[in-house]
């Protein structure tokens, strides 16, 4: 780059240089916390990359039994997607209501958001309680079992968001909207649409291409 | 001899757990276990003799100083990496003596948990804490800052990494380890051919160690973006930091697959699913394609760090900037795209094609440009270099000659129809000994006696440094030449006894190198406790022994908890080297308090709770591990509610601290 200049700079300079900052003032507290949150997402996001692999790899190996038409009924599940996309909504009015510092508009919305996560995850427990019941049980095939794992790991990862949403209800009301809070608002927020993207893999992936195939 | 003991059965108390899983029967782990239960109590209770508890508990295992966590890191690894050897003599033993119809002295059940336990413990639990714990050492000195981004999570970190250590461990002693391999491949560590608990104490160990990995990856790639002093532009960023930053965005990029990739096997062993198995649509060659997505970055993420040492050490003792900086940090960058492009050449044979088998060939080939170019810049910085042969140096040199050899049989393997010759034999053993050994631990031992008197406050002894640097140079060769000329007569690795007793003299030859590297490792342990008890001798008041170049050695051996009491601003890329020759001036007073990340015993007890969930779940023990999954839950929840996690440092402690290092420098100028 430029070292060459750098060198002659080191070389003519007479008058002095401040080698020292000492006027510093610590960083503002949380400060990277947006930006390590944001990897560690990225890092999640490989492993659904994964998931995924496997299923496009492994989601054709049907072992005699049944493949995707026989068991997805498209109106549950986009009822489900409907579900989540509306908790990203509702999430978004939380921190709409975050920005204009009202902390019984966040909980409220947050509140909100939990339920229609809860119904989502209801309907994809009844969804894995009925496969089952009919045979096709993560162990009927390796279609079914990478269907399972992957569907079942963005449950998880919903079901973990929820348990989080409770926690930040118990903080906010204890705390108010304090930078703290508001950070973590921001993190569980970029959180929750994260797997709204992923199921919209999900959605299109396993369930309408799985429709087609 | 097959499946010595079959799998038991499950209680509603112990899950598979009974006296049976103690290896009362092999009087080898008798005797082990002995041994550590008498070492364990003696050094328990001398830390109880001279009442150290407290000061263990307050001043290191609740730290959150990253030094301090990069200590503690690197004696983890020297623990391990001494029963990683342990392993390896044992082997060797073995080999040695198995001809003309003897069976050796270890039963193919012991044998096979032995060369499995030897790949894991040295990877995930030797070569990983070393490199994490120096990068976690040095990374926040050299780029200006007090601490890392987020240091709960760091020494989190480092204690997911001990659990996960502490788990493989146990395993010597109740149960077994996987014989499978390092890597596990299915069909054979499915439940179908190993039905007991070796593989699950395989799986469950690197899972939680695995955690502290990318966890410790992200704190350090956002250290090294967000904290760095200001004027310091990435690229005027020391080499070392650059290559730590390349090793963390691999670690991060490549971690999460294999735990996806271990979650898979797991269920396909706890839950009965299909993704690996032979039949119901399973491909077992699936987790082979997966494991190397993350295993080749993997040797990557080992030996960037340790290039970044070389390069300043190849600086410092040369009395030169760097040759090339820029084509470093590209070559490094080319490097860490390159690392995962290349995983297939470690299954050439499994039968995809010519054009499939030839794209990777030529990528990993195309890896050793990068790495050549790296060769040429510390060659040319040496060339008319005013050249000090301390020890860090005589490492970086011995490193060149070794891992050119091992570089070079490197691209022989990437050769597809070579390949196809040598796959799975000894040769292959040879060739990643010789990058591994002549890469990553002479890197760390250059690393070592160029960092410890910046960590300590006194240098290492010579006389000794050199007995070891010597026996081990000797020894590697001694070694791992016969596995080489073996590999190419056709031996393949893994294997127990052998029938043709003219192969024999080589495996003697090896034994006895492995014989000369002990002797290496003896007098390593020896340099250290020499050093130790010689402190006063090879004190170092200066902070900058070798006449370093990077920020590291602006402070004072060791440095203060805050590291810097004012942060440096930075002019050129050799920051310090700049500030020396530019006659700065140490600043003596105006000193302001310095906030500062409060210690905490979260991260060990969340660990604990994490290792009691490991051997649980390895033991199917179902009640435990909803206990302590639930006890984990909580604990982290219960955590978040603490809003308070650091403390200034009032200015007059600084200053205090401040003052007696000016006098210090008085008295040594």
């Amino acid at each position: 780059m430029s070292v060459p200049t750098m060198t002659a700079n080191a070389l003519t300079a007479d008058e002095p240089v401040q080698f020292y900052d000492l006027d510093e003032h610590a960083h503002p507290e949380g400060h990277s916390t947006m930006l390590g949150f944001w990897i560690y997402l990225m890092s999640d996001c490989l492993i659904f990359a994964i998931l995924f692999a496997c299923y496009a790899v492994l989601g054709g190996s049907y072992a005699a039994g049944p493949s995707p038409k026989d068991l997805f009924d498209l109106k549950l599940i986009a009822l489900n997607t409907a579900m989540l996309l509306f908790s990203s909504i509702t999430y978004g009015f939380a921190v709409l209501q975050m920005q204009q510092g009202k902390v019984k508009g966040v909980q409220l919305w947050l509140a909100v958001t939990a339920l229609f996560g809860l119904a989502f995850l209801g309907i994809e427990l009844y969804e894995f309680h009925h496969l089952i019941e009919i045979g096709a049980g993560p162990q009927r095939s390796a279609f079914l079992s990478s269907f399972f794992t992957l569907v079942g790991t963005h449950g998880l990862h919903v079901t973990f968001g929820i348990v989080w949403l409770v926690t930040l209800m118990f903080q906010l009301s204890k705390h108010g909207l304090i930078a703290a809070n508001k950070r973590r608002v921001m993190c569980l927020s970029m959180f929750w649409h994260f797997l709204d993207v992923v199921w919209i893999g999900v959605f299109t992936f396993v369930y309408l291409m799985g429709v087609l195939r | 001899m097959t499946i010595p003991h079959p799998a038991p059965e499950t209680g509603p108390i112990l899950g598979k757990l009974s006296l049976e899983a103690l290896p009362l029967h092999e009087p080898i782990l008798v005797v082990t276990f002995i041994g550590v239960v008498l070492g364990g109590i003696a050094v328990l209770g001398l830390i109880t003799k001279f009442r150290l508890w407290g000061y263990l508990w307050t001043e290191w295992f609740t730290t959150v100083d990253h030094k301090r966590i990069g200590i503690m890191y690197m004696i983890l690894g020297l623990i391990m990496f001494l029963r990683g050897f342990a392993d390896a003599i044992m082997m060797r033993l073995q080999q040695a003596m198995a001809f003309g119809g003897s069976e050796g002295y270890l039963t193919p059940h012991h044998y096979d948990q032995v060369f499995t336990a030897h790949g894991v413990i040295m990877i995930f639990f030797v070569a990983m804490p070393f490199i994490t714990g120096l990068m976690n050492y040095v990374v926040p000195l050299q780029i200006g800052a007090r601490d890392v981004s987020f240091p709960f999570l760091n020494n989190f970190s480092f204690w997911m990494t001990t659990a996960g250590a502490v788990l493989t461990m146990i395993s010597l002693f109740v149960g077994e380890y996987a014989q499978t391999g390092w890597l596990a491949y299915p069909p054979l560590s499915g439940i179908a051919y190993s039905p007991n608990v070796g593989v699950d104490y395989y799986i469950w160990g690197l899972q939680i160690a695995g955690v502290g990995t990318t966890l410790s990856g992200i704190n350090l790639i956002v250290t090294i973006l967000k904290l760095r002093a200001p004027g310091m532009g990435l690229m005027k960023m020391p080499v070392f930091t650059w290559t730590s930053l390349c090793a963390n965005i691999l670690i991060v990029a490549s971690f999460p697959i294999l735990t996806a990739t271990l979650v898979l096997l797991t269920l396909d062993r706890y839950v009965g699913t299909n993704f690996f198995t032979n039949d119901l649509g399973g491909s077992p060659m699936m987790y082979v394609n997966l494991i190397w997505i993350w295993g080749h970055p993997e040797v990557y993420i080992l030996v960037l760090p340790l290039f970044g040492v070389f390069s300043e050490v190849t600086s410092t003792f040369s009395g030169k900037r760097l040759f090339g900086y820029t084509s470093m940090v590209y070559a490094t960058i080319c490097i860490t795209i390159l690392s995962y492009l290349v995983w297939l050449h470690h299954f050439f044979t499994m039968g995809s094609g010519a054009s499939v088998n030839s794209f990777f060939g030529i990528t990993t080939m195309v890896i050793s440009i990068p790495t050549g170019a790296k060769l040429f810049n510390w060659l040319f910085t040496m060339y008319r270099g005013r050249i000090r042969f301390e020890l860090p140096m005589m490492w970086t040199i011995a490193f060149m000659l070794t891992f050119v050899i091992g570089g070079m049989t490197g691209v022989l393997l990437a050769v597809p129809p070579a390949d196809f010759v040598l796959h799975n034999s000894l040769f292959l053993i040879a060739h990643f000994h010789n990058v591994i050994i002549g890469g990553v631990l002479f890197g760390l031992f250059a690393a070592i006696n160029y960092w410890w008197p910046k960590a300590f406050g006194f240098k290492l002894d010579v006389f000794w440094g050199k007995i070891s640097f010597w026996c081990w140079v000797v020894g590697f060769w001694v070694a791992f030449t016969p596995l080489y000329i073996l590999g190419l007569m056709g031996v393949t690795r893994r294997m127990r006894v052998f029938d043709d007793p003219s192969l024999q003299i080589w495996f003697v030859i090896a034994g006895i190198g492995a014989a000369i590297i002990a002797a290496g490792i003896g007098a390593m342990l020896v340099q250290f406790a020499v050093s130790i008890w010689r402190r006063k001798e090879l004190r170092e008041e200066s902070g900058d022994p070798w006449e370093g170049r990077t920020l590291e050695w602006a402070t004072s051996s060791p440095p203060p908890d805050y590291n810097f009491a004012f942060t440096p601003v930075i002019h050129d890329l050799d920051a310090w080297y700049d500030m020396k020759t530019r006659g700065h001036q140490r600043p003596v007073d105006g000193y302001r308090d310095i906030h500062m990340p409060s210690n905490t015993g979260t991260g060990m007890i969340l660990s604990g709770f994490c290792l009691v969930m490991g051997f649980a779940l390895v033991w199917h023990i179902w009640w435990l591990v909803a206990l302590s999954f639930a006890a984990t839950i909580v604990g982290a929840i219960y955590h978040t509610f603490n809003y308070k996690r650091d403390f200034d440092i009032p200015a007059a402690t600084v200053t205090a601290v401040e003052e007696a290092r000016t006098r210090q420098l008085a008295a040594g100028a």
